[in-house]
């Protein structure tokens, strides 16, 4: 196999087919073939996480993935969390609990968070899972508590029965699990009052 | 450099036999680089220091994959990844140090990739997995075109980075053996953090005891202090056949000095790691057993 390779891959819902050299880092073919630049570089050698894609649905570090292994899979970036340009739960509480500042990790931190949330389904995970679902992305802003309690928020938000009041469980103070019950409230409101978005954006995206 | 990768070949054989084929020695191309999981492959690929320019995809190979837990042994196929480690049921069970050395490779995004075989025939002497393989005598099975063989783990490295293979072999599985039923398995590794840390100093222990309690079985292996993963042999030593006791221990300290050769590198110093490996044996043999601290 030399040369280049006809690669097919579903990229957020969409199959994709790029012609591209088989040890093309996955993370490039995303940003340079497809123009999926959501996902971004950062230290190029596995340990900061920027570059996390869901591939078969598990988080990898897409600087470390030749294309060639990804052919024929399924790919998830930080594109394809939105439902229909609407923000995903987990980015409407990114949002309202200010756990994004530069937003260089943040696309990979989603990409981690959202793999947690749905092995979790539906429960809220503790303080401690998160921590451990998202050791593998550095960010060098938030000190990581605003991001452990979107994460958690959006789990809270989600829950058809949430109560803000049980949503604080798992977290290591009384504090974080006030600000997790609160930012919870904001998302799930914030959800419901988003704006419907444009036709024109929503047929692009759903070609 | 990246824009070299454009310029890369990847041979993807189907078969375990195919992949032996174009590992065998021919005059005409360059042999190629196995290339799995990528995970410390692609960071030299990166930085722009390998200068191979055709790879071996084994990641399509299912001879290289799957996990058998026999009686006597788990076996783990090449391709067996630090995700799927942590995770079985029977090996959290009955390996459980290697178990919790899976879950400290990286971070979830690299134990979702990175190989056994991987940390194995990549031979850093701080590869996480490697203290247990040595304390739990795994071996290593390989095969060439010209037949397959088992090398015991503890025989695998003739020194930094070099290993007792040859060119044209690639790892096929590694057995674990089951310790004796009531053994005591640990693992530790210290690093700057929790995740995604190269180790300080890494450690795994393995304990057993006859019914007079004395210690049979005394397995102290080590990596990041050595140019290879190692056995503290003469600390091993003060433990055989005695009951517990503070004073083993403490023979056994003072052994471990003539067993490591810790050195200073970027991450940590000699003095800090022979302190720490120190530390790491102390803290096994107590969680082994409580009367090695009597007295203390």
């Amino acid at each position: 196999m030399t040369g280049r390779v006809d690669l097919k891959l579903v990229v957020n819902g969409r199959a994709r087919r790029v012609l591209v050299p088989p040890m093309k880092r996955l993370l490039d073919v995303l940003r340079q073939d497809l123009g999926l630049t959501g996902t971004k570089e950062g230290c190029g050698e596995g340990e900061c996480g920027a570059c996390t894609v869901l591939l078969d649905g598990v988080s990898v570090n897409s600087c470390l993935v030749p294309a060639f292994q990804a052919d024929g899979q399924k790919v998830v970036t930080v594109e394809g969390l939105a439902v229909r340009s609407k923000l995903s739960r987990l980015q409407q509480a990114f949002v309202e609990m200010g756990a994004a500042q530069c937003g260089i990790c943040t696309p990979g931190i989603l990409v981690s968070a959202r793999e947690l949330l749905a092995r979790s389904s539906g429960r809220v995970p503790s303080e401690a899972e998160v921590r451990e679902a998202l050791a593998g992305n550095l960010c060098r802003c938030t000190g990581y508590q605003k991001i452990v309690d979107a994460v958690r928020a959006a789990a809270a938000a989600g829950r058809r029965t949430s109560k803000p009041r049980r949503a604080g469980r798992g977290a290591r103070t009384a504090s974080a699990a006030r600000r997790v019950a609160s930012g919870a409230r904001r998302t799930a409101s914030a959800a419901r009052l988003a704006p419907a978005r444009r036709a024109g954006a929503r047929s692009r995206r759903r070609a | 450099m990246r824009s070299a990768l454009s310029k890369l070949e990847v041979v993807r054989p189907r078969r375990l036999t195919e992949a032996l084929s174009e590992m065998a020695e021919a005059a005409s191309r360059e042999r190629p680089t196995p290339i799995a999981g990528g995970t410390d492959l692609f960071v030299y690929l990166n930085a722009g220091e390998l200068g191979a320019t055709r790879y071996l995809d084994l990641l399509g190979l299912r001879e290289l994959r799957g996990i058998q837990v026999r009686r006597d042994a788990v076996v783990l196929g090449a391709l067996t990844t630090f995700h799927e480690i942590r995770t079985h049921p029977a090996i959290v069970r009955r390996l459980p140090s290697l178990a919790a050395a899976a879950a400290e490779v990286g971070a979830l995004q690299i134990q979702h990739r990175a190989t056994i075989a991987g940390n194995v025939a990549n031979a850093s002497p701080a590869g996480d997995s490697l203290p247990v393989l040595l304390a739990h005598d795994a071996v290593v099975h390989v095969r060439s075109v010209r037949g397959e063989r088992a090398i015991p783990f503890e025989r695998l490295y003739t020194g930094y980075r070099t290993l007792a293979t040859d060119p044209d072999e690639l790892i096929t599985a590694i057995s674990i053996p089951t310790p004796p039923s009531g053994a005591f398995a640990f693992f530790r590794k210290v690093g700057t953090r929790r995740a995604q840390s190269i180790s300080k100093v890494v450690f795994a222990g393995l304990l057993a005891s006859d019914k007079r309690h004395r210690s049979v079985l005394v397995r102290f292996a080590y990596g990041s202090v050595a140019p290879t993963p190692v056995r503290a042999r003469n600390a091993e030593q003060a433990l055989i056949g005695e009951p517990p006791s503070a004073a083993a221990a403490a023979r056994a300290q003072q052994a471990l000095a003539r067993d490591i050769a810790p050195i200073d590198d970027i991450r940590s110093e000699r003095d800090y790691r022979m302190t720490v490996a120190g530390n790491v044996l102390d803290q096994f043999l107590r969680a082994a057993d409580p009367r090695f601290m009597r007295g203390s």
